[in-house]
């Protein structure tokens, strides 16, 4: 069963179209990533997806619920943290434990904030604030505050961006193991501009064909087995097939754009995708 | 040595200026010189706690009744500027209809408010409150509206995705992304009641430092006049440096 549908999205920004015709499904539990070069829409369509931004036209369905503003079960990640810098690291996470549960009690959600960002490896940097936090330390308490809400849909906006390379794999790795182990599915979707990060983490992954205005590729399924490390995916054959169909997808779509004399040629037909998450698995 | 000069350049600078006042008095039979007021002023600052008559007192008392009615009418200024700064920050309709207004009575000068204080409170220690509130309410009402406009679009998303309250987002969000800003308002605000209260004095003839330089002018004591402007200007320093402070913490924080 399709947990996010989004159908016929279109959005333009100041007369220019953006986004045209975007079409996507999620199966409930499935990871997705949609990865597209830098300034091609990712972000506003993962904005449109969440709520945080209408489209002009088409819809977004979770869990077949119209999506009209910030759903309740979602959470988010943002590239550039998005902490509070006057609150501590717990207070942080309490914020969004108190805003979740409003009938919970302060030691309640204290401690679940506690436990979340335990679960993180930050169970001794609970009172620092996140000024006197590293990059990879904040990007911790931002995962732990999405995860302490218990969230069924997550929304990743490239979430690991900002961080060296070597921060960036154990994150990776702690983020899978979160999505694993809490008890009820977590639907996710990332926007990402790296290939490697999009097969390690997914089961689908969506090309993003740039614009403008931008469409969105046929899916294509990483049948991988986890847990996978990057180690692991530089040599196996299978992965370097994925890696192969989305770049030769992605330069495919710049080539045509290069190509392009009238952006209303667009060789793109509206695509709808289902994704089956458990195919996968 | 870079240490040495660092204090010992601004003194320098008012020796520089304290021979300047010596010469302007040789010129001018009127001005007393350095030394003369001195001479003629240290009662007041040697025993600055002394009451020998309604006006006639020690400059530290003179000070505190200055202080107290500066207090008083910034408190005034802040408890009903600040708010409106909120206000006026979150809303654009709200900011759009009284922004004309506030553009036109901004410039108004202190000795134009005083009056109508008096026509309105009918005492002129209300009216002196009156005109410091005005006068000085809107540098805290403008940084306040800049503070709350400044706030980055990610603590905006924080508020959207964690669906936190009107409340919540105002208390835990607005509020401390605009204190900073909200405090370099309370200290230019505090920097202008100071100016308005010696004026205010001047003019209703209360006890205070104003009160006692306008006093000294019409008794021809001109040795104190100096001394009240000695004083009013230190104290005016002070106040900016505290606040300051109070701002930098807020910053550091």
């Amino acid at each position: 069963m399709a947990f996010i549908e989004v159908a016929g999205v279109s959005k333009q920004f100041g007369g220019r179209l953006v986004l045209r015709d975007v079409a996507l499904t999620v199966d409930r539990g499935a990871f997705v990533s949609i990865v597209g070069p830098m300034g091609s829409g990712k972000s506003t369509l993962l904005s449109i997806i969440a709520g945080l931004t209408s489209a002009d036209a088409g819809s977004v369905r979770v869990d077949g619920a119209l999506v009209t503003g910030v759903r309740r079960n979602a959470a988010f990640v943002f590239q550039n943290y998005s902490l509070l810098p006057w609150f501590s690291a717990l207070e942080n996470v309490r914020l969004a434990v108190a805003a979740a549960n409003p009938s919970l009690s302060r030691e309640r959600q204290v401690a679940r904030a506690t436990q979340a960002l335990e679960q993180v490896g930050l169970g001794n940097a609970l009172a620092r604030r996140p000024g006197q936090l590293s990059g990879g330390m904040r990007q911790r308490v931002a995962i732990a505050r999405a995860f302490a809400t218990d969230p069924d849909v997550l929304f990743l906006d490239e979430p690991f961006g900002a961080l060296d390379a070597l921060t960036r794999e154990t994150l990776q790795q702690d983020l899978v193991r979160l999505c694993s182990s809490v008890e009820r599915p977590v639907t996710t979707v990332m926007i990402s501009n790296s290939v490697e990060e999009a097969i390690l983490l997914s089961d689908w992954i969506v090309p993003l064909l740039p614009g403008p205005p931008a469409t969105l590729g046929a899916p294509i399924p990483v049948d991988l087995s986890r847990p996978r490390s990057a180690a692991q995916l530089a040599h196996e054959e299978a992965a370097a097939r994925v890696r192969a169909h989305v770049i030769a997808t992605l330069t495919a779509a710049l080539g045509t754009r290069a190509r392009r004399t009238s952006a209303k040629t667009d060789p793109e037909a509206m695509t709808a995708i289902t994704l089956a998450a458990e195919e996968s698995r | 040595m870079k240490r040495v000069m660092q204090l010992l350049l601004p003194l320098v600078g008012v020796g520089l200026a304290v021979a300047g006042w010596w010469m302007a008095s040789l010129a001018v039979p009127d001005l007393p010189s350095p030394a003369r007021t001195w001479e003629e002023s240290k009662i007041y600052v040697l025993e600055p706690f002394v009451k020998r008559g309604e006006t006639d007192q020690g400059i530290a008392l003179l000070a505190f009744y200055s202080l107290t009615r500066v207090a008083q009418g910034f408190l005034l200024g802040a408890v009903i500027g600040t708010p409106i700064g909120f206000l006026f920050g979150v809303s654009p309709m709200i900011t759009r209809m009284f922004d004309p207004l506030m553009q036109v009575l901004r410039p108004i000068s202190p000795l134009a408010w005083l009056p109508l204080g008096l026509v309105l409170f009918q005492k002129s220690e209300p009216a002196a409150l009156f005109a410091i509130a005005v006068c000085s309410v809107w540098p805290t009402i403008i940084n306040t509206m800049v503070g709350v406009r400044a706030i980055p679009q990610d603590y905006w998303n924080v508020a959207k995705v964690l669906r936190l309250s009107r409340t919540t987002t105002f208390l835990k969000i607005i509020v401390p992304a605009t204190l900073p800003y909200v405090f370099t308002g309370y200290r230019l605000s505090l920097g202008i009641a100071w100016l308005v209260i010696v004026a205010s004095e001047m003019l209703t003839g209360t006890p205070g430092v104003g009160g006692f330089l306008w006093q000294e002018y019409n008794s021809l004591i001109y040795a104190h006049i100096l001394l009240a402007i000695i004083t009013i200007g230190v104290i005016g320093f002070a106040l900016d440096r505290l606040m300051g402070l109070a701002e930098a913490k807020l910053r550091a924080a």
